[in-house]
């Protein structure tokens, strides 16, 4: 097994294992293997077809926290000219889940925040498994108000199992964090715009996703609960989290249909991971179009539309 | 019926067994101290123990009856239902479980919502029932929320909410979690227009509830011993995996740490808010002495 490659991808991990194997062979040896490697390779792009043509939305769920999956420091890196991280909530502590700050993006100013992923266990911790505390919360509460003060568009990405569940979130006030950042993000009187990179884990998504514009990538998941979370509870075994991710409706198509995106971001067979540049110039381009529309707008228009947007959101009849 | 029982004079015999004069339900017992309770007093009580004044669940429709001026009450948006947008089903359909709450509490969804005055003033009330599915808040929620909320805004009324929930309702996805904004939004409109609003936290509130409408109250007050919190203690234990201190997450823990204003009797109520609204209305809200207007 090898852990970079999830369940469903084990055959494809095969192959490539086959392939790197060969290629260590050829280049020690003086016989041509370059004809079976082809075979090999296109043998895999056949396999990867196959399994990304049916993918199921447990299996979407899984490759959205795929481990190889680019985070949101990846992709600042690749989308902003600019960026200086800015700390702190001013108050209790500076939140390793949530980085935020000042960026220069395709020659304009923007504020950015995001929820942010470890990579290896010494950063999972550090980032706290990108399970952001209140004070995280209150950091990005603290820079939204910043962008209103300086007119200056917001752009947010989401990638959270969820708000952290844990004794001090809890006494630090979790819920109202959550609750005043959906509320200010309501009325804030710049554009906003959010992306959705991974995971998105209910409240403590939603927390930094309130936006005039909200967009998902491909093989990205947003849901009200994780489906171990529903499975345990709806069914009591967390071993029904795949029933349970297909019920909740959480994959990009689904929830486009249900008019709560407003755009997906295609990736690439495999996954972000496969070819990180060609994604982040896929959010970069969406960002900028819908910046450009939200931009005409004036205040009170933007701020209207969006609390019209934000009203609609329900579906009962009458 | 035995042979023995066969041989008893009829007189003697009690048939059946359980039949009993007393209708059912007229006893029922404190969820604290055991203490039996008559039914009725306890009702006229709100609910509360009178002996170690417990605060036992109220029914939604109940609460705002007695919270608001007798008589004076209409219903908001009644007629709205849920649907089933995601066609959702785990052990049992969706929409049987709005069947059988819906059997069970003899309302459509999970909030009601009232207009009515409090203690002469025009003030708009909603409330949970914990029944329905656990007062979880889906699309209907949300929606009555909102409407309430903008009936408050086209009145320049005050808004109060008792909430008491498990939190977002899982059988209708994202819809429910963007609840959580569109609630927030609406109270947000109401902040800016400087529209009191009063939360008030009673047992349980838990969740998507408690991280929006929940703890936006320009006063949030709690009933005393109610659990109100983001995540339920069960997920805290299980991941920092140790036994939470006793009291956690309780209304005099919120209290403590500066979450919530005060901790309110469920019999004061109806004054402590009343006098509340008074203050935050700039003194305009009339006062009443035992029903009659006095100029303020």
């Amino acid at each position: 097994m090898n852990s970079n490659y999830l369940d469903f991808e084990q055959p494809i991990a095969e192959l490539q294992a086959k392939i790197d194997e060969l290629r260590n062979v050829g280049s020690d040896n003086a016989i041509n293997l370059d004809e079976e490697i082809q075979r090999l390779q296109s043998k895999m792009r056949q396999k990867i077809k196959g399994i990304f043509k049916d993918l199921t939305p447990w299996q979407i769920s899984q490759l959205s926290r795929h481990p190889l999956r680019p985070y949101t420091l990846d992709y600042i890196e690749k989308i902003f000219d600019e960026f200086h991280e800015l700390h702190g909530d001013r108050a209790f502590a500076d939140d390793h889940a949530i980085v935020g700050g000042l960026a220069r993006f395709r020659d304009r100013a923007v504020m950015f925040i995001g929820q942010q992923k470890g990579r290896d266990t010494k950063a999972k911790v550090f980032r706290n498994f990108g399970m952001p505390r209140p004070e995280g919360y209150r950091k990005a509460l603290r820079l939204m108000n910043m962008a209103a003060r300086f007119h200056l568009p917001l752009v947010t990405f989401i990638d959270t199992p969820g708000a952290y569940p844990g004794v001090g979130a809890e006494e630090r006030g979790q819920s109202e964090a959550i609750a005043k950042n959906l509320q200010v993000m309501s009325r804030l009187p710049v554009p906003i715009v959010c992306t959705i990179i991974g995971e998105g884990g209910s409240g403590g998504a939603l927390a930094i996703g309130v936006g005039d514009r909200v967009n998902i990538l491909e093989y990205s998941t947003y849901s009200v609960i994780s489906p171990e979370g529903c499975a345990s509870i709806l069914w009591k075994d967390a071993a029904n989290a795949e029933d349970a991710a297909t019920a909740l409706g959480i994959t990009s198509g689904r929830l486009k249909s249900l008019g709560l995106v407003d755009e997906i971001i295609a990736e690439p067979l495999g996954g972000a991971h496969k070819e990180p540049d060609e994604v982040a110039k896929g959010i970069a381009d969406c960002i900028e179009k819908q910046l450009n529309e939200l931009e005409k707008k004036t205040t009170e228009q933007l701020v209207e539309e969006r609390y019209r947007r934000l009203l609609a959101f329900g579906e009962f009849q009458e | 019926m035995s042979w023995f029982q066969k041989l008893m004079p009829a007189r003697i015999r009690t048939e059946g067994g359980n039949k009993r004069n007393v209708p059912e339900g007229l006893w029922t017992k404190c969820n604290a101290c055991s203490a039996v309770l008559y039914r009725p007093e306890l009702e006229r009580n709100l609910a509360v123990c009178p002996k170690c004044h417990s605060h036992m669940p109220l029914k939604a429709r109940v609460r705002l009856e007695s919270f608001l001026d007798p008589g004076s009450t209409r219903e908001l948006a009644a007629n709205l239902e849920p649907k089933d947008p995601l066609k959702f089903r785990d052990s049992k359909k969706y929409r049987d479980r709005i069947t059988a709450a819906q059997k069970s509490t003899g309302e459509k969804d999970a909030l009601i919502a009232f207009a009515g005055t409090l203690e002469g003033s025009e003030t708009v009330a909603c409330a949970f029932e914990f029944g329905y599915m656990g007062g979880s808040m889906g699309s209907v929620v949300g929606e009555k929320f909102a409407r309430a909320a903008e009936e408050c805004l086209r009145l320049r009324a005050p808004l109060v909410c008792f909430s008491a929930t498990g939190g977002a309702r899982m059988q209708e996805g994202l819809l429910s979690l963007m609840q959580m904004a569109k609630t927030s939004a609406v109270l947000g409109q109401m902040a800016e227009q400087g529209i009191p609003y009063i939360s008030v936290l009673t047992h349980p509130t838990t969740g998507g509830v408690s991280a929006s409408l929940g703890m936006l109250g320009d006063v949030n007050i709690a009933e005393p011993g109610a659990l109100i919190g983001f995540a339920g203690p069960r997920v805290i234990e299980q991941t920092v995996r140790e036994k939470l201190p006793e009291g956690f997450q309780r209304s005099e823990f919120l209290l403590e740490k500066g979450a919530v204003d005060m901790i309110v009797d469920r019999r004061q109520l109806r004054e402590e808010i009343s006098g509340l609204l008074r203050l935050l209305s700039g003194g305009r809200r009339p006062k009443i002495v035992s029903g009659e207007l006095v100029a303020s």
